[in-house]
C-alpha cells in the first residue's frame, strides 16, 4: 500500500535572556552545577515568581517574525507532575492563552518550490532542570542551573510530509530564532530540542492516523534518522495489518534505535490550573511596537537581499543568509574583499569545511572575516594562485601569522605575473619538450589539445617554483603552440 | 509591662524608662515559664531575640528608632525567617530552616521589632482549631479547666493564644479562609485581615495563593493599625502584592463615627448562630449607633455558596502549592527509599498530617481530567458572583457587620473528627477571602464566659476606616481588655 506520512513538531526554543523567566538567577550554560540556582529556582517554601519583561518581547518578537497574531492577554498555568528536576512539582507554562498564536513559515524545497508550514501557537513556559544518572553510584544527581530557563514552545500544524520537509523546517527555525537574537541556536547544549508527531495514513486518505510522538531530539541528521525510522517502525506495523500504539517514544540516535517511554493510557493527568502566583499579563500596542522596531533583517529579506547585491545565485545566497552569524561573517569578508562569488566559494568550501572538521561554530572561527577579505582580493588580483591561497589560509587558521600579506611574503607565495619572465620560461621548456610540441601541433581534436596543455603545467611550474601565475601561462602556452 | 499594649511599650521604651534588651528578657522569662499551659509557641528564638534587641537598643541610641524599635512581638510559623526554623505546623519542615526572610519579617526587622519566635499554627494553615498541628495543639487561655482545654481557633492559634495570654502584645498571622479572624473571636483579641495583596506574600509559605494575605493580631485596634504600617506596601517580589500607597493607619484612628452607614448582611445572622452570640453582635451594633452610625439590613445572596466554592478553590491550589514538598531538596525524606516513588509516596506519607493529605486529594480531584469544569470553573465562576454581592453592597454602605464565628471557643477534640462542621466555623469569614476585601474581628462580649467577635467588613483597602471603626469602638467598651485568668 502506498501511504501518506504526517509529520508536526514541538520545539523548545531557550530563550537567550540573561536572567530566567521567574527569577533572578543566570541563565549562562556550563557553570557548577546548582550554582545558578536561586531560594526561587529551588522552589523553596514561600517564594514566589516574578515574571522577566525580556522573556515576553522576545516571545512577540518570534510572534511578528513568523506572521503570527500576538495574544493580547497571556496567562500562566500551571502543570502539574512529580519529577526530581522539577522543583516545584509544577511547570509554568500557558495552555488557554499563550503569548503567540496562529502564524506560519514558508520553507524552500530542494525542487525549487516553497512550501507554507502552519505554527498552530508559541507559548512560553520554564525548562526543568537536569537529571544526572552518571558517577553518582546508583544514585541520581540534580542540577537546577537550568531550572527556570526561558523557554518558548513552537508547536506546528502537521503540514509536513516527508523528513526532509521536517528538517528544511527545523533549519529555517533555527535560522529565524538565531536571526532574531532570541536563542543562541547551540542545538548541541539543548538551546533547540524537537519533538516529531509522525502518523501514516492510506494515500490520499482524509483522516488521519494514530500518532507517535519521539522526544528530544537535538540535532537536525538525529531528526530526520529519527523520522526516517519512525516512518519505517509505522509502515511495517501497519502493512502486517497491526496498530499503531498512541505513545511517546525515545530515540537513540548513535544505535539508530527508539523505545516507548509511555503510552496514552499512561501519560499523567497534568491538572492544569491558572497560576495564581502570577497576573495575566496584558501586551499593549506599545510593547508591540517596541518589539517590532527591534526585528532584525529576517533570512528570507535577506537571501534576497544577498541576490540582488551581490549578484550570488539561489543556492549560495540560501546558505549563507540562512545562519545569522555566517551571513555577517559573509559581509564581513566582503568588506574587505570585492569578489563575492570568490568569497562565498571560499566560505562554502575551506572555511566551513575546516569548522566542520573542528566542530567549531562561526563564533568561534580562528579566522576573521576581514582575514578572509584580504586572502580573497590577492586571490582576484593574481597575487596568489589558489594552491598559494590554501597555504596562506592555512597559516592564518593556525594563528601563525595574523595578516594575509605578511604570510604570502614570508613564504614566497607570490605570483609571477611578469608576462617577460614567464615567456622566457615557456620557451626555455617547450624547447626541452620537442617531441610533445609536435604531438600537440598534429592533434586536431580541441578537447585532446586542452588536455596536453597539461602536460606542460607541470614542468612550467617546476621552473617557477610553483610561482608563476597559472593563467597567464595557459595563454602565453597558447599563444607560442599556436593556436 | 506583658500588660501594656504595643503603643505603651513604645512610649516607655522611647521614654527611657526601660531598655529593649530588658524588655526582650522580661518576656522570654514569662514566656518560657507561661508557655506550658498553651504550647502556643513552636520555637522560642531566644539568642535571636536578644541579638535583635541589643541592635534596638543600638538603633535607639543612633536616633533611628520606629514605634516598633525594641517591641517584643511573634511570627506565625508560617513566616520564613532567615536563620530561624521554620516549620509550618508540620512533621515535612520539622527541621527546616531558611536563609532568606519573608518579606514581612524583613520589615519587621528593619523597625527593629524583636521577635521572640514562632508561634503554633494548623499544620499549612488547614484549620479552625489548631489541633492539626504536627507540634501539639494549642490551648486557648479562655475557658480551660481541669476537666476541659478549649481550642483557640485557627489556623493561627499559636498567636491568638499567645496574646490573649499576654505572652507578645502583638504576632503576625495570615488568613486564607477565616484564620486570623476566628482565632481573634476566639481568644478575644483584635485581628485583621488587609485586602488581598496589600502585604506581600513572598516568604509567607503558601497555602491558597490566590486567598492567602498576612495580617495583624493583637489587643487594640491602635496597634493593629501601628502593625499594619509596618507590613503593607509593595513588594516586586510578589507579582499579586499591589502597588498602591500606605497611608498612616494610626492618623485616622480618631475620626468621629457619625454618619458610618453600617449594613447587616441578613445571611450572617440566620439559624447557624445561637441566640446568645447574636444578641451580643447586635449590642455591639448598637454602641455604633450610639456612636452616631447608622445601621441597615443588606442582602448577600450568594454567600451560602461561600464555603463549597472554598473547598474547591482552596484545596485546588493548596494541591500544586504543596507538591514542592517531595522529598528531594529540603524538609523531611523517608528512611531508606528504594526508589524514586518509595521516596515520594513515603515522604509525603509520613510528613503530611490527615488534613493536608485530604486537601490535597480533594483539589487534586477537583482539577483532574473530567472533573476540572464542574468543580474548579464552577467554583470560579461561584466566586465572581460573591465578589459582585460585596460590591453592590459597598454601593449602599460603608462597613459590613456580623459575627465572626457561629459559636465561641470549642472543646479540643469536639470537631476535629468531622471534617465539615471544622470546615463550618469559616461559614462567616471564607467569602471575604474569595472577595479579597479586608475585614476585621474586635472583641465584642462574652457567651458562658467565652469571648465573642464582632466581624467588620469593609471595601477594597479599607484599613485604615475599619480600624478607625474598631478603634472607636474600643474607647468606649473595654471586652478587649479582659484578661483571661
Amino acid at each position: 500500500m502506498q501511504w501518506d506520512i504526517v509529520i508536526g513538531l514541538e520545539i523548545h526554543v531557550q530563550l537567550a535572556t540573561k536572567t530566567k523567566i521567574f527569577s533572578g538567577s543566570s541563565t549562562a550554560f556550563g557553570a557548577e552545577p546548582n550554582t545558578q540556582a536561586n531560594a526561587i529556582d529551588l522552589a523553596m517554601p514561600g517564594t514566589l515568581p516574578v515574571p522577566n519583561e525580556q522573556a515576553f518581547r522576545y516571545a512577540v518578537m518570534f510572534g511578528l517574525a513568523t506572521n503570527a497574531e500576538i495574544g493580547r492577554r497571556s496567562m500562566f498555568e500551571r502543570k502539574n507532575y512529580f519529577y526530581p528536576d522539577l522543583p516545584k512539582g509544577y511547570q509554568t507554562t500557558q495552555l488557554a492563552q499563550p503569548i503567540v498564536g496562529p502564524g506560519h513559515v514558508d520553507i524552500d524545497l530542494a525542487d525549487g518550490s516553497t512550501k507554507r508550514v502552519r505554527i498552530h501557537h508559541a507559548h512560553l513556559e520554564e525548562d526543568a532542570g537536569k537529571s544526572l544518572h552518571e558517577d553518582y553510584h546508583g544514585m541520581t544527581g540534580i542540577d537546577l542551573n537550568r531550572a527556570g530557563t526561558p523557554l518558548i514552545e513552537v508547536v506546528t500544524e502537521p503540514d509536513m510530509s516527508t523528513a526532509e520537509e521536517a528538517v528544511v523546517f527545523a533549519k529555517k527555525l533555527h535560522s529565524l530564532v538565531t536571526s532574531l537574537g532570541i536563542c543562541d541556536g547551540d542545538m548541541s547544549q539543548g538551546s533547540m530540542r524537537f519533538d516529531v508527531n509522525i502518523s501514516l495514513k492510506p494515500k490520499g486518505s482524509d483522516t488521519l492516523g494514530t500518532r507517535t510522538e519521539t522526544k528530544n531530539l537535538n540535532s537536525f541528521r538525529f531528526m530526520e534518522q529519527a523520522i526516517a525510522h519512525e516512518v519505517e517502525r509505522q509502515m511495517d506495523i501497519l502493512e502486517d495489518g497491526g496498530t499503531i500504539t498512541q505513545e511517546t517514544r525515545l530515540y537513540n540516535g548513535d544505535r539508530d534505535e527508539s523505545r516507548s517511554m509511555r503510552s496514552k493510557e499512561e501519560a499523567n493527568d497534568y491538572r492544569y490550573f491558572p497560576c495564581p502566583d502570577l497576573l495575566p499579563v496584558d501586551i499593549d500596542d506599545a510593547f508591540i511596537e517596541d518589539a517590532r522596531a527591534r526585528l532584525p533583517e529576517l533570512p528570507d529579506a535577506r537571501k534576497a537581499r544577498f541576490k540582488e547585491q551581490y549578484g550570488l545565485n539561489d543556492y549560495d545566497a540560501g546558505v549563507l543568509s540562512g545562519d545569522a552569524r555566517l551571513a555577517a561573517f559573509f559581509e564581513e569578508t566582503l568588506a574587505h574583499g570585492k569578489d563575492a562569488k570568490l568569497a562565498a566559494n571560499w566560505i562554502q568550501g575551506e572555511f566551513s569545511a575546516r569548522l566542520n572538521a573542528e566542530e567549531k561554530s562561526v563564533a568561534e572561527s580562528p579566522i576573521s572575516g576581514a582575514q578572509l577579505g584580504a586572502l580573497v582580493t590577492r586571490i582576484a588580483d593574481n597575487t596568489v594562485s589558489s594552491a598559494g591561497a590554501k597555504k596562506v589560509f592555512e597559516a592564518l587558521w593556525s594563528g601563525d601569522n595574523d595578516n594575509v600579506d605578511a604570510i604570502i611574503d614570508a613564504n614566497g607565495l607570490k605570483q609571477v605575473s611578469d608576462t617577460g619572465a614567464l615567456e622566457a620560461m615557456v620557451e626555455e621548456v617547450l624547447a626541452g619538450m620537442p617531441d610533445q610540441v609536435t604531438q600537440y601541433q598534429n592533434e586536431e581534436d580541441p578537447k585532446k589539445r586542452k588536455k596536453m596543455l597539461g602536460g606542460f603545467m607541470g614542468p612550467l611550474m617546476k621552473a617557477s617554483k610553483g610561482q608563476g601565475n597559472p593563467k597567464l601561462f595557459n595563454e602565453i602556452l597558447v599563444r607560442k603552440l599556436g593556436g | 509591662m506583658h500588660n501594656k499594649s504595643v503603643a505603651e511599650l513604645s512610649r516607655e521604651l522611647e521614654s527611657g524608662k526601660i531598655s529593649s534588651v530588658e524588655l526582650a528578657q522580661q518576656f522570654l522569662d514569662r514566656l518560657k515559664l507561661e508557655d506550658g499551659k498553651y504550647n502556643s509557641f513552636i520555637t522560642i528564638s531566644e539568642e535571636q531575640a536578644m541579638v535583635e534587641a541589643k541592635a534596638a537598643d543600638d538603633m535607639r541610641a543612633a536616633g533611628k528608632a520606629t514605634a516598633w524599635t525594641g517591641i517584643p512581638f511573634a511570627h506565625k510559623d508560617i513566616f520564613c525567617t532567615n536563620g530561624v526554623r521554620t516549620t509550618c505546623g508540620s512533621k515535612m519542615l520539622e527541621n527546616f530552616v531558611p536563609p532568606y526572610d519573608a518579606t514581612v519579617t524583613e520589615k519587621f526587622k528593619q523597625a527593629g521589632a524583636v521577635c521572640l519566635g514562632k508561634t503554633n499554627m494548623d499544620e499549612f494553615a488547614m484549620g479552625s482549631s489548631t489541633e492539626s498541628s504536627y507540634f501539639g495543639a494549642t490551648t486557648n487561655p479562655w475557658g480551660a479547666s481541669s476537666a476541659v482545654n478549649r481550642v483557640p481557633g485557627g489556623s493561627s492559634g499559636g498567636s491568638a493564644a499567645a496574646v490573649a495570654a499576654r505572652l507578645v502584645p502583638a504576632a503576625t498571622g495570615t488568613d486564607t479562609g477565616g484564620s486570623i479572624r476566628q482565632p481573634a473571636a476566639l481568644c478575644g483579641i483584635t485581628g485583621l485581615k488587609p485586602t488581598y495583596g496589600r502585604v506581600s506574600r513572598y516568604g509567607m509559605i503558601a497555602f491558597a495563593s490566590s486567598l492567602d494575605q498576612g495580617g495583624a493580631m493583637t489587643r487594640t485596634a491602635e496597634d493593629a493599625a501601628l502593625m499594619l504600617n509596618v507590613m503593607a506596601g509593595f513588594d516586586p517580589k510578589d507579582s499579586t502584592c499591589i502597588d498602591r500607597e500606605v497611608p498612616d493607619y494610626t492618623a485616622t484612628l480618631n475620626e468621629p463615627l457619625k454618619g458610618l452607614k453600617i449594613g447587616l448582611p441578613k445571611e450572617y445572622f440566620s439559624e447557624q448562630l445561637s441566640p446568645a452570640m447574636e444578641q451580643q453582635v447586635r449590642s455591639a451594633v448598637r454602641e455604633y449607633e450610639k456612636l452616631g452610625a447608622t445601621v441597615k439590613e443588606v442582602s448577600l445572596p450568594n454567600a451560602k455558596l461561600a464555603i463549597a466554592a472554598y473547598y474547591v478553590i482552596a484545596p485546588a491550589e493548596a494541591s500544586a502549592n504543596l507538591s514542592r514538598f517531595d522529598g528531594v531538596r529540603y524538609g523531611y525524606r523517608c528512611e531508606d527509599p528504594k526508589d524514586l516513588m518509595d521516596m515520594y509516596t513515603r515522604t509525603r506519607a509520613e510528613g503530611f498530617g490527615n488534613e493536608v493529605k485530604r486537601r490535597i486529594l480533594v483539589g487534586s480531584y477537583a482539577l483532574s481530567a473530567g472533573y476540572f469544569d464542574a468543580y474548579y470553573l464552577k467554583a470560579q465562576k461561584v466566586r465572581r458572583l460573591i465578589q459582585q454581592d460585596f460590591i453592590t453592597a459597598f454601593k449602599e454602605v460603608d462597613v459590613l457587620m456580623s459575627p465572626v464565628s457561629p459559636s465561641p471557643a470549642f472543646v479540643q477534640g469536639e470537631k476535629n473528627t468531622d471534617p465539615v462542621s471544622m470546615y463550618l466555623e469559616d461559614v462567616f469569614t471564607i467569602a471575604i477571602n474569595l472577595a479579597g476585601i479586608p475585614a476585621m474581628s474586635v472583641p465584642a462580649g462574652f457567651v458562658d464566659g467565652l469571648p465573642v467577635g464582632l466581624q467588620i467588613i469593609g471595601d477594597y483597602f479599607s484599613e485604615a476606616r475599619l480600624l478607625n471603626a474598631a478603634h472607636q469602638f474600643q474607647q468606649v467598651t473595654d471586652w478587649h481588655q479582659r484578661e483571661p485568668q
